[in-house]
């Protein structure tokens, strides 16, 4: 699934080297958010789409994109007493097996919803909404948005969100109490280097099989996690930069995981101007680059927060797109990158799953 | 249309939403003793929920770059969404010139 800033496009392969291409769906829709859900007897994919004119919407497919369902008034709304109204969805995740009908939302205005219909109809979850934080939380460049949701792969109480730009909160009890979990985390425009809150995070990533270990890509500094998210401490040897805005953790390999850094806050360009992935394989004490079958000319783009991603296989895939429309994968672990789809629209969002 | 009935022109983007029609016709009776623009978005709101909610966020105030017109007035010049409607009046939704490149 590439969602983009004017719509959707589906890739497919048999092989994940040759892909077919299609779209766009919800065309000049932007679609910040899309998931593919394979706890379900039929896989659902899901997807958050803004028209400019309409407002924000959440579609869901049974049939792998071939039809897509519009929840009847709306599948995220805030309720009244709230005051609020939904600028887009940031983030839709399936939480853990154990709870196949579970997904999560991240929205902006920053607050967190959650569906207990596999994403037909969500409600909002209050604990984090009226947490005594919210109304000093900041807003980042993209908004005052809640983009990054972590369910715990086995414990339906643990979640880890993250915000632009208040940083990050995890909840133990399935979401009705919220702790600010930045300790260790630099916040670079505040006076205090290590406020409580503050922070501008763009991207947590946890190992499903070592759910502990979150690797995290802030506004300025690359971190990890081994405590489940209470304390941070800096893992940037081998990165030629720590800006940069996705986090992708291996789908099996605990302590594997792939940035793409940016040379700075105020120079948002890949350094040495090339398209280059980095990854850890030693849970963040060190990082290579890789570029094997990337572009050799130079490159000026990003890669948005939302625009990486792996897939489940083994050996893992591992995708991520431009925001001058270019899609490339790598069927091995990012070894060797080859292109998935070219000349689309800005990627905003990207997720992978074997089908049936 | 008659003399006792709203007509509301629905831009061909959101006519999925009324089941292809371009225009919903209202009996002004049904929007309650002084109708409005409010009220009329109310009511659809009840019959169409999914076109009131493209023109109207969750707090019902008018999505930014959508405008509605009672006759050929735009009610962001007139009174919002307490602008009056009467029977006869053509109220149409109409999406503005934005979006970009």
């Amino acid at each position: 699934m590439i969602g983009t800033r004017k719509g959707l496009f589906l890739a497919r392969s048999e092989d994940r080297a040759t892909w077919a291409v299609e779209g766009p769906a919800f065309p000049m829709n932007a679609v910040y958010a899309v998931a593919v859900d394979t706890r379900r007897e039929s896989p659902r994919l899901l997807v958050g789409a803004d028209s400019e004119h309409w407002g924000p919407s959440v579609f869901h497919s049974d049939d792998l994109g071939a039809s897509w369902d519009e929840t009847e008034g709306g599948a995220l709304r805030f309720p009244v007493e709230t005051g609020a109204a939904l600028t887009r969805a940031w983030q839709l995740q399936p939480a853990g097996a154990d709870q196949p009908d579970v997904v999560y939302a991240g929205v902006e205005p920053a607050a967190l919803f959650r569906s207990d219909d596999g994403g037909a109809t969500f409600s909002l979850v209050e604990g984090l909404w009226d947490h005594p934080h919210r109304p000093r939380w900041q807003p980042g460049g993209g908004g005052l948005c809640l983009h990054t949701v972590v369910p715990h792969p086995t414990d339906a109480d643990r979640i880890v969100v993250a915000i632009s730009a208040a940083g990050t909160y995890r909840t133990e009890d399935g979401g009705k109490s919220w702790q600010a979990s930045n300790t260790g985390i630099q916040a670079l425009h505040e006076p205090d280097p290590f406020p409580e809150f503050g922070q501008c995070v763009h991207k947590i990533a946890r190992n499903p099989a070592r759910p502990d270990e979150m690797f995290l890509q802030n506004h300025g500094g690359v971190y990890r996690s081994r405590d489940g998210g209470e304390t941070w401490e800096t893992i940037e040897d081998g990165l030629p930069a720590t800006f940069g805005f996705p986090m992708v953790a291996h789908p099996h390999t605990p302590g594997t995981a792939y940035a793409f850094p940016l040379v700075a806050d105020a120079h948002r360009m890949p350094p040495e101007d090339r398209l280059r992935v980095y990854r850890t394989t030693d849970g963040g004490d060190s990082w290579h680059g890789l570029d094997a079958g990337l572009p050799r000319e130079p490159a000026y783009s990003t890669v948005l927060r939302d625009a990486m991603c792996a897939d489940d296989e083994p050996p893992a895939g591992v995708y991520f797109g431009t925001r001058g429309g270019d899609v490339f994968g790598s069927a091995d672990e990012g070894e060797t990158w080859g292109s998935v789809a070219r000349y689309l629209p800005d990627i905003l969002s990207l997720r992978a799953a074997r089908v049936p | 249309m008659t003399a006792t009935q709203v007509q509301v022109r629905v831009p061909a983007s959101l006519r999925s939403y009324t089941g292809g029609r371009p225009v919903v016709d209202v009996d002004i009776g049904a929007l309650g003793g002084d109708p409005t623009v409010g009220s009329l978005l109310d009511h659809l709101a009840a019959v169409h929920p999914d076109l009131e909610r493209r023109v109207r966020d969750e707090q019902r105030r008018l999505r930014r770059h959508v405008n509605v017109f009672v006759g050929t007035e735009n009610v962001r010049d007139l009174s919002e969404q307490g602008t009056p409607v009467a029977g006869g009046d053509e109220v149409a939704i109409i999406p503005a010139v934005s979006g970009g490149a």
